[in-house]
């Protein structure tokens, strides 16, 4: 009988058939997929974009998008967080710096066709700030206070607008040229109401072409882009949400460029050839909110005891992997007009910590950290917790770490540390040096006033500065107030300042042109590509 | 039949209200504020009492539940917050995605598993048996996810036959078949372990039995024997398990889907639980898990309607 059944030809007839079948549909697959065609970029994003409405919209990930389709009245100089021109040719700021004038390039249109006049600033603004303008309700604006110090906007002629300041706010030219700066066109918010964050229409580079949900959004070239047109024909943004699909995508051809590589992986594609990996340090800081009010914080030289006693130059290149580096002081070093080159951050030092600790008399106290689980900015908070707590366990110190998840988290923080903890986990994105002190450190901001301080951080000196810093209109003399606030808080150490995140993209070596912005902008005008190598 | 069926059905209504108590339920049970997700780190307290109060969140869990319940019968499933938009309509547009992908999955793991599962029966101990029960063997312990990054490597990565994710080319919107070749396979070839290795078993019993040897004893070609009289009787039994493996698929696409970046109901359920969308993640484990039972469901009747033996 086994002999029988060894002389079968073939199993089941129609089995084989379908197998067949399925070998000739694999074997019609087997070739090489095409390459992506060389006018066109395809950049693996992080996520569905939520809004393509500057205004509306609060993620970077959005802002990626955004920043190809819209210009503002001035922009961040290519590699840097000053400012220059961009819709507006110039401007003047009065001696109180309560009003600014901006004088418009002439000759723009939307890409709707629409002129841009000094109506259309006047439009964009009123939409934001009132709110019983026709066309607020197209909101909300959740940024829209980045402008609140707006409170009247003149528009004398077509190419003239004066923006009236209830008090001097000298932030705002970095705020006008952050996304919720871009302009939009006011007759396509006028038509597309409450959609028009899927139907963007502005004036920069690149023209909105199409929305597939969960799929990709698609922008072509403007043909006649004020400052000179992109090189690039096609920008396709593909939101590949799982991290390991990204990888493949890049590695199998799928994307050109890919968006936020996850440390262990930036390591790999440092050492392959066909690849690049882009890095810039943002304007973002991570940092220990010290509770000074109670507890051992409230002595300065504890603060400084655990400021040496983390090694911040070992968390940044082995845990973080290169991806952060160690911040000097309260406000970020990508503000290079703001901060002072020769300032260095405090070395790591734990022989001085624990002298430091026993002149306070605090040898193993016990502190109270809390962690977040993850969150905008926040790294990678539950390791650099553990990190932080074997830190502080080698000069006498014990940690106990309590975790939240996100929104818990900043609602227990914001809430101030009184009564919860000594330290809290935090991080900050912001766009101009005046944003986080302004709202974290001064005596105004602590929490019961509604304020950020969660710390409650108190001195007379620096809360002067940051209101002198606001009324300063001349960028290099308010630079110079910044220096002066970055030591006197580095000196007063209510914060240990750990980590600022380094933006990475890696892209193919097809790619050419392309740098990251400190702004966090993914800026592609002038990128391009050379042709697939066969 | 038509008694059994009506019992059957019957027996259904129980089990759905059980899984809309538990999918409302475990919802309620993740922490977090989902007003405080939507609205953002910016959010006022203000809008936030607002908020919690427009989505009725702010009233008592059985409620909730009931509100919920009774706008289901009605097909309002809510409104997606994150999506801003009906999740009725999304899960309508997410579902064609997935059927295709569940189903092509579906109809590999079928026939590779059977016909493996055959070929092992046939030549018994022989090669044919140990090389397909060894892969086998890999597929049933090999996790999806991992399976799935192996077959991306090497057909997407390194031979460039496949793309590594998507549903249609992003250049030209073509090229669905290659598209749906990785994940359909990489669900497929877990699914069809089990289904091979219950074959072999199933057939190597039929093969044994006694008409079998009076089919050979009246010279009949081997071919019609294993083909013809063993295969059917074989596969018969097969109906509940695959009916189990056709919810097997359903399910296992919520990971293949988001591996592969698949534009399905599986990979909308990971980006709502992310987002803490309550009323998506609600709506898309519903409709799965209805899936699921109705799948069971078809699977038992349609074993009923072949085995005669079954019938009353």
């Amino acid at each position: 009988m086994d002999r029988m059944i060894r002389r079968l030809p073939i199993v089941t007839g129609k089995g084989c058939a379908l197998m067949g079948l399925f070998a000739a549909c694999l074997l019609a697959g087997c070739q090489r997929t095409a390459p992506i065609p060389t006018n066109t970029l395809v950049i693996g994003q992080l996520a569905e974009p939520k809004s393509l409405d500057p205004q509306a919209a609060t993620a970077l990930n959005d802002f990626r998008i955004a920043a190809n389709l819209y210009d503002g009245l001035v922009r961040f100089k290519n590699g840097t967080l000053e400012i220059e021109p961009a819709l507006a040719e110039s401007w003047e700021i009065s001696g109180d710096g309560r009003t600014y004038q901006f004088s418009l390039r002439g000759g723009v249109r939307f890409h709707d066709g629409t002129p841009f006049d000094s109506d259309a600033v006047k439009f964009h603004f009123e939409r934001i700030l009132q709110p019983d303008h026709p066309f607020h309700d197209t909101g909300p604006f959740p940024l829209a206070f980045f402008f609140s110090s707006i409170k009247r906007v003149e528009t004398p002629d077509a190419r003239t607008v004066i923006f009236h300041l209830d008090e001097p706010f000298a932030p705002l030219l970095s705020n006008l040229a952050s996304p919720s700066g871009f302009l939009v066109s006011p007759s396509a918010v006028k038509k597309f109401g409450r959609a028009f964050g899927r139907h963007p229409v502005g004036t920069g580079p690149f023209v909105f072409d199409g929305w597939e949900s969960n799929r990709l959004v698609r922008l072509r070239r403007s043909a006649d882009y004020w400052d000179g047109a992109a090189k690039l024909e096609t920008l396709i943004f593909r939101p590949l949400t799982d991290e390991n699909a990204r990888l493949t995508e890049l590695l199998a051809g799928g994307c050109d460029l890919v968006m936020e590589v996850p440390p262990d992986v930036v390591t790999f594609f440092r050492k392959e050839p066909h690849f690049e990996v882009l890095e810039a340090v943002g304007p973002h800081l991570w940092f220990l909110i010290l509770n000074t009010r109670e507890g051992p914080f409230r002595d300065p030289r504890m603060r400084h005891a655990v400021t040496l006693a983390i090694n911040r130059e070992a968390l940044t290149r082995d845990l973080l992997q290169g991806t952060a580096s160690v911040p000097t002081g309260p406000i970020p070093d990508a503000f290079a007009w703001a901060t002072d080159p020769s300032l260095k951050p405090s070395p790591y030092d734990p022989e001085k910590a624990r002298s430091l600790i026993r002149e306070a008399g605090q040898e193993g106290a016990t502190l109270t950290l809390y962690a977040a689980e993850g969150g905008s900015g926040m790294l990678a908070p539950r390791e650099m917790a553990t990190a932080i707590q074997a830190d502080l366990a080698k000069v006498g110190l014990t940690v106990r770490i309590e975790t939240f998840e996100w929104n818990t988290f900043l609602n227990r923080v914001n809430g101030g540390l009184l009564g919860r903890a000594d330290m809290a986990q935090m991080a900050w994105m912001v766009n101009d040096p005046d944003t986080l002190p302004f709202l974290a450190l001064r005596t105004e901001a602590w929490p019961e006033k509604g304020g950020f301080n969660s710390g409650y951080y108190s001195n007379p000196e620096v809360d002067r500065l940051l209101e002198e810093a606001r009324s300063e209109p001349r960028q290099d003399a308010r630079g110079d107030i910044y220096r002066r606030i970055q030591k006197i808080v580095i000196e007063d150490a209510p914060w240990v300042f750990v980590a600022s995140w380094k933006q990475n993209a890696v892209a193919t070596s097809r790619v050419h042109g392309l740098e990251l912005q400190p702004s966090f902008l993914l800026l592609l005008k002038d990128a391009w590509k050379t042709p697939a190598a066969l | 039949m038509m008694r059994y069926l009506i019992g059957r059905l019957l027996a259904l209504v129980p089990v759905l209200f059980g899984i809309s108590l538990l999918v409302f339920f475990l919802m309620a049970l993740i922490p977090g504020d989902p007003a405080e997700a939507i609205l953002g780190s910016y959010a006022t307290e203000e809008n936030l009492t607002k908020l919690r109060s427009d989505l009725a969140l702010d009233r008592p869990l059985p409620e909730q539940y009931v509100t919920w319940l009774g706008n289901l019968t009605r097909g309002d499933f809510g409104t997606s917050y994150s999506l801003n938009r009906l999740v009725r309509d999304e899960i309508f547009d997410r579902l064609g995605p997935t059927l295709l992908l569940a189903g092509t999955a579906f109809i590999l793991c079928t026939v590779l598993g059977l016909a493996a599962g055959v070929a092992c029966a046939v030549w018994q101990n022989g090669w044919p048996d140990r090389v397909v029960g060894l892969i086998v063997l890999l597929g049933i312990s090999t996790p999806s996810f991992w399976l799935a990054l192996l077959l991306v490597a090497l057909f997407s990565i390194t031979l460039g036959w496949f793309p590594a994710s998507g549903m249609l080319s992003v250049i030209d919107n073509g090229g669905l078949l290659t598209h749906l070749t990785l994940p359909a396979l990489t669900l497929a070839l877990v699914a069809a372990g089990v289904v091979a290795r219950l074959m072999r078993t199933n057939m190597l019993e039929v093969l044994r039995q006694d008409y079998i040897r009076t089919a050979r004893a009246k010279g009949l070609r081997e071919t019609r024997i294993v083909g013809h009289h063993a295969l059917r009787n074989a596969i018969t039994g097969m109906i509940p398990v695959l009916g189990i493996q056709a919810g097997f698929v359903l399910g296992g696409a919520v990971y293949v889907e988001t591996v592969f970046q698949w534009p399905g109901l599986g990979r909308a359920l990971v980006t709502a639980i992310q987002t803490r969308d309550i009323l998506l993640v609600q709506g898309a484990v519903l409709v799965l898990a209805c899936g699921y039972v109705f799948l069971n469901l078809l699977a038992d009747l349609l074993q009923h309607l072949l085995d005669p033996r079954l019938r009353p």
